[in-house]
């Protein structure tokens, strides 16, 4: 993995929540327009860790970031560093569908609304378009002032993925998106992020290895708040280095 | 290395039943082999017949250990070192059955042999036949014990078979050239000693497939050579 691709890269960082230390000094760099898959048993860390990629476990009291996470260069923990500004650039889509209960539209439009977009004109092609790329255009274009609370979970979900890129982030961090959805709104999910990778560094934390192992390029196996092995996808699921990430790719557990 | 086991106890007996039927399988056609040669050698044309009917076995149990390799495929996906043992294993399977129909067609010359005076003495085949019968054990073997060394060995003695090979062949050339009428008894005899060879070579094919399965190192295409010095996986990448 040459460095040089890597948009977000995290250097030595640990994380605590109050005195427990849930991430031990994860060095990784995520490379840009990639998907990388974080799994491990839960309470391994990977979603700790994809929240601090962007703040969004500043939301919880009592915790504490050593180390750097450099986006684009720049470290994001930096005090100067909006966090809200920081979220605008990377998203986020969580393992539950949580549209507004409002229509549609306005699901789409509210953050473009609130940071200044409010021509009318603008917010048509800009709700448009991240439908169109969140592949929910079709099925949504004649319902637009429905209530988003109308539709199917895994039509909710993909409007959350259509939310996030309404603010044209440059990542998207997927947790678990798709946990609670059915097969074919799985597979329409999974077929969405190979089509989001050629504008969007996506990093999903997912429980489905064979999820993992189909969408992401690249993939790092957690175990107790640290990174076992990272490595190319097809190499870790067919030929892991260690065998701790092969005992838990195979079933092996506990 | 000692392996955990799969916390799907099912699964694990799964995988361990696939193991056990290709030592089975191992089993019964080194014993054809074995008895076909016999049969030539002690002009024992019931113990080649034995050998043709003892081959529907062979073909059960080949039906049999595929099916369950592709059933889990399908309800397992499984990963890594199971993945590499699963594909490795139909493979496997499917040169011993191979192993099987040769030594099924040793077994068919041997009786037309037997119809007639013999030629000559027979003392490299039941060299060729013991070195084949012990790269099928060891490639097994190396299976069951994860022994990349004893793979590598079977690959090194599929040399000494086709040189045995290559030398009944020239052997009974001459006896042809010399006199016309052994030509059919020759050429019967150059027959077994080429299903021989080609025994050896599935031996060499399984010890491959065990290389793969160890390392993930695809060596099915390499010469002998630079398997023995040891690619690791670590060096490819």
């Amino acid at each position: 993995m040459k460095e040089s691709n890597h948009i977000i890269t995290t250097e030595n960082v640990n994380f605590y929540y109050g005195d427990f230390k849930a991430l031990q000094d994860i060095t990784m760099g995520f490379e840009k327009n990639r998907v990388t898959a974080l799994i491990g048993p839960s309470g391994c860390g990977k979603s700790t860790l994809l929240r601090l990629l962007n703040r969004m476990n500043d939301l919880i009291d009592g915790t504490r970031v050593e180390g750097k996470v450099l986006f684009e260069g720049a470290d994001i923990y930096d005090p100067r560093v909006d966090p809200v500004d920081i979220r605008r650039r990377i998203g986020m889509v969580f393992q539950k569908p949580n549209p507004f209960p409002k229509s549609i539209f306005k699901n789409v439009a509210y953050g473009p609304r609130v940071n200044g977009v409010c021509r009318k004109r603008d917010l048509d092609a800009l709700v448009e378009k991240s439908l169109l790329q969140a592949s929910l255009w079709n099925e949504v274009k004649d319902i637009l002032d429905r209530s988003a609370m109308t539709l199917s979970g895994g039509q909710q979900q993909r409007l959350c993925i259509a939310r996030a890129l309404a603010m044209k982030p440059d990542v998207l961090l997927m947790d678990e998106p798709t946990s609670a959805l059915d097969p074919v709104s799985t597979a329409k999910i999974e077929e969405l992020i190979e089509e989001l990778k050629k504008d969007y560094t996506i990093i999903i934390v997912t429980h489905n290895m064979q999820q993992a192992a189909r969408v992401s390029d690249c993939t790092g196996f957690f175990y107790l708040g640290r990174v076992i092995e990272y490595n190319r996808t097809d190499l870790l699921f067919t030929t892991p280095e260690k065998k701790q990430t092969e005992d838990y790719i195979t079933g092996r557990f506990g | 290395m000692e392996q955990k086991l799969h916390t799907s106890r099912q699964y694990e007996n799964e995988l361990r039943e696939i193991k056990e039927n290709l030592m089975y399988l191992g089993v019964l056609v080194e014993k054809a082999i074995g008895e076909s040669v016999r049969s030539l050698l002690e002009r024992d044309t019931e113990a080649a017949r034995s050998v043709v009917d003892g081959d529907e076995a062979v073909d059960r149990l080949d039906e049999e250990i595929e099916e369950k390799c592709i059933r889990l495929l399908a309800i397992r996906q499984p990963a890594a070192r199971d993945l590499r043992f699963i594909t490795a294993a139909i493979k496997i399977n499917a040169h011993l059955e191979r192993i099987g129909d040769m030594a099924v067609t040793i077994a068919r010359k041997a009786a037309a042999l037997n119809e007639e005076p013999q030629l000559k003495p027979y003392i490299d085949l039941p060299r060729m036949a013991e070195t084949a019968r012990g790269m099928i054990r060891k490639s097994l073997d190396a299976l069951i014990r994860e022994d990349i060394d004893a793979a590598r060995e079977v690959r090194r003695e599929d040399e000494v078979v086709d040189s045995l090979n290559e030398q009944i062949f020239r052997e009974l050339l001459t006896f042809i050239i010399e006199d016309p009428r052994t030509t059919h008894r020759a050429l019967l005899i150059i027959q077994i000693s080429k299903s021989l060879e080609r025994i050896s070579d599935h031996a060499t094919s399984i010890a491959k497939a065990v290389i793969y399965m160890i390392t993930g190192e695809n060596v099915r295409h390499t010469k002998t050579d630079e398997t023995v010095t040891g690619a690791t996986p670590e060096d490819n990448r």
